[in-house]
This record gives C-alpha cells, structure tokens and sequence, in this order.
C-alpha cells in the first residue's frame, strides 16, 4: 500500500487515481500508524512552502516522515512535496524544511532570462544527470508537466533530472530511499504513471 | 525550454459534448469521458471542460463526468462555466480539476479572483475573457460576447494579474467562428501587458493557423480550440508534427 500523506495541502484525487491506474493500492491518510504500515509513502503538497510546513509540523507529521525515512522506506515527495524535503526555503521569508536531502529552495525569478514567465507551468523536458531506477520507464527528452516558482538549488549531489528554462532547475532530486520530483508526475500523461510505476516497484 | 501547448475544449451539456464529433474508433462520440482519453492519447496537453448545464442535475452530472475523467486521464484539466464563488472552485477542485477558469463570475465579483488565488494559488486561477474591438481599442465582453462591459480588455487582464491569475484565456469574439487565424493584434497585445501564460482562443481553421500564432507570437504559450479538432478537421498528431517541423517546441 502507498500511503498519500494528507496534511490539507492541495487535491489529491488525481494523485490517488494515478496511483491506482499503475497497480498500487492508494491510501489518502494523516494517521501515522498507517503511514508507518504502508510499503512506500508520497508527500504532495501545493501552495506555499511555510504554510504546508506548519500544517505537516502540527500535524505531527514531520516526525513520523522523518522516522520512516530514516527506516529505509520509499518516499516520493511531489512539487511543494518534494521541495518539503530540503533543509530550507527562501518562499515568502525562511522556513525550515525536512532536512532529508541537502539544499535549499529558492526563487528562479532571478535565474531565469528575462522575458520567461514566472511560474514556470507547463510541459518541458527531462535532462538526467544520472541514472536512476525511478526513470527506468521514460527517455531523456520526455516531456512532464511544472507548475512551480521556486526550484531545489544547491543540492548538486543529489540532482537526478534537470529541465532546462534558462539555466536548468532541478527536476528530481534523490538521497538514498528520499526522492522528490519537481513535476507533477500524476498530471504528465504515460510519462508520469512511468515514474509513479517505477517508483511503486523500487 | 517549456513547449507548446494544445488544449482542446470540450463544451458539455446535461451530461453530453455539445458540438457533434465524429472519430473513427470512438463508439460514443459525445461521451465526454470517451473523448477526454481520446485527446490524451493523441497527445492533447491538457484539456478544458467547460459546463454550459443551467440545471442543477446538468451539474450533478458535470462533477461526475469530471471526476471520471480526471479517474483515467492524467494531464491538466481545466474547469469552466459558472463558476461564480469559491465554494465552485471548491466543488470542481475535489472532482479533479486543476484550474479553475473566470468569466462573468469574475467580472461580477472580481474579487473572486483574489479570493481563489489566496486560498488555491495563482496556479489554480484562470481568467477567461472575451474580448473584442472597438474602435482603437479592445472592450471586455459578457453573457456569451452578446454585452458590451465597458471594460477595456487590456486594463481588465492587467487587473485580473495582479489580483492573482495565473493564467488568461483570450477568446476573440471578432476571429471566434470565422477559422481565419486567431487574433495576433489582440494577442500581442495581452502578451505585452502581463508576464503569465497567454491561451489563445478563438479563430484557428487549420494547422497553418497554429504555425502563425507561434512563429509571429513566441510568447503565446497555448492554442485552445474545439471545433476544428471535434470534427476531426485537424488530428492533434499532425497538428504537432507540423509545429515540430516549424521548429516550434512541442511535447511528442
């Protein structure tokens, strides 16, 4: 069973159906005894990192993320999910993330040329920095579906895929048994149930 | 670099797509669910749903069709048609949507824009707007482009931005029907006035038409259309192949 975190960030109706187009068994849960029951666990999360952070913390889910993290589990973080997993971001002031995977989030208004839209949304391809079974599925060059303004910098160790929008941003990101995708992998079409399938098999 | 997207639209009506569609392989051609799978197999980059249903078991109706899409279609969807409150926002958001187009609600009440845009995010928040000209100028139309607001369309997009939409939709009322090519004065335009994401609407007849629009206006980001894909006049797969032969980025 995989456990889809509920913390009141965001809809997860879509996520829990993907999860199921590939085979898995989807729970959409806040209780940490089925979080803990569960063979791997999906952080998702959209709006602003501070306030998703204070709704995990209250919840008490920090601490249950982190336990079965350091337990070996398999956790994907998605989108404001997976930027949740960085020691800290600079959204709207300074708030400490997870700490699972080293780097910091940051605004790509500056880095990007000017002329780019910011958010950038919509479809745009995957650049791998190196190989990983979360993309055994999918070809360098496929295309997954952004809608962010903040991206993962200064995490060079852990950068699995970039996409290029000027400069390029971190598209996943992985430490041991903690990814993340930048993407959502559950609105990117075939291309996405890949890495959600991939991840379910790890 | 961020590619190209091709929305169809789909109006649908007490349950069944308006406008009459006609595809080989497709048993129930005004199923929407049917035709939702159909786009996304082609390679449709995201998709609108746009309710038109006055009744409320039409709407009843609505939500069903959209949670079983958003059950086996995995792009973006998009929600339009009377949505006047946050609580609609709410009711399409809980079936899958993953934005929420404004039109008349919006210009109701704009502060529904802020409104959605503080509890969903910018990113969930579409403003749609039909537009037209007038004299040296272009005016915000309502009720289906048959009233004149008075608005200045460009002013009215400026306002939606910084109020919180993420996106805008411009349907041109003088191009809309016509299959001429969309707008590219009005385009160009919008796209001058604001840093989000332009959808063109309204206009396209052929694939030439959406090889202009990217070549003459690199900053539109989207063509959204529904007839001409509905009665199979222009096949998504060739639509893209003609775009990527253009050099115009698309996802394949």
């Amino acid at each position: 069973m995989v456990a889809v975190i509920d913390y009141g960030v965001g809809n997860l109706f879509s996520l829990r159906r993907s999860l199921e187009a590939v085979g898995a068994e989807a729970a959409v849960t806040a209780d940490p005894e089925r979080i803990a029951a569960a063979d791997k666990v999906v952080l998702p999360g959209v709006g602003a990192f501070g306030d998703a952070a204070d709704k995990l913390r209250s919840a008490g889910l920090d601490r249950v993320l982190l336990e079965q993290a350091e337990a070996g589990k398999y956790i994907l973080g998605i989108c404001l999910g997976m930027q949740l997993l960085f020691d800290r971001s600079f959204e709207f002031g300074e708030h400490a993330g997870l700490g699972l995977i080293a780097g910091d989030v940051v605004d790509m208004t500056p880095v990007v040329p000017a002329g780019y839209k910011v958010p950038h949304i919509g479809w745009n391809a995957l650049r791998f920095t190196r190989p990983h079974p979360l993309f055994r599925y999918v070809k360098e060059g496929d295309c997954v579906y952004f809608v962010h303004s903040f991206y993962a910098d200064r995490c060079e160790k852990a950068v699995l895929a970039t996409a290029e929008y000027g400069p390029a941003l971190t598209a996943a990101a992985a430490r041991d048994n903690v990814l993340g995708c930048q993407f959502h992998p559950e609105k990117s079409g075939p291309v996405g149930l890949g890495i959600l399938r991939a991840f379910c098999e790890l | 670099m961020i590619t190209k997207r091709i929305i169809p639209c789909l109006d649908v009506k007490d349950g069944r797509v308006v406008k009459g569609v006609n595809f080989q392989g497709l048993a129930d051609v005004s199923d929407p669910v049917s035709l939702a799978e159909y786009y996304s197999r082609c390679g449709a980059d995201e998709l609108v749903f746009y309710d038109i249903t006055a009744s409320a078991e039409g709407r009843e109706l609505f939500t069903d069709i959209l949670r079983r899409t958003a059950s086996t279609v995995f792009i973006p969807l998009t929600v339009g048609g009377g949505i006047r409150s946050v609580a609609d926002f709410d009711r399409v958001l809980k079936c899958g949507a993953d934005k929420v187009s404004v039109n008349s609600g919006a210009l109701a009440e704009p502060g529904l824009i802020s409104d959605a845009a503080k509890r969903y995010g910018s990113q969930c928040v579409v403003l749609s707007v039909d537009a037209k000209r007038v004299g040296d100028g272009y005016r915000v139309f309502a009720k289906g482009g048959r009233e004149d607001t008075g608005l200045d369309a460009i002013e009215w997009i400026r306002r939606g931005v910084d109020m919180g939409a993420g996106e805008i939709v411009l349907n041109s009322i003088d191009t809309d029907g016509v299959r001429g090519g969309f707008d590219l004065p009005m385009l160009d335009a919008v796209c001058r006035a604001v840093n989000v994401p332009v959808i063109a609407s309204g206009g396209a007849g052929c694939i030439g038409d959406f090889v202009t629009l990217f070549k003459t206006l690199p900053k539109v980001d989207a063509g959204l259309a529904a007839g001409i894909f509905h009665f199979g006049e222009v096949s998504i797969p060739d639509l893209k192949a003609a775009l990527a032969a253009n050099n115009i980025l698309v996802r394949r």
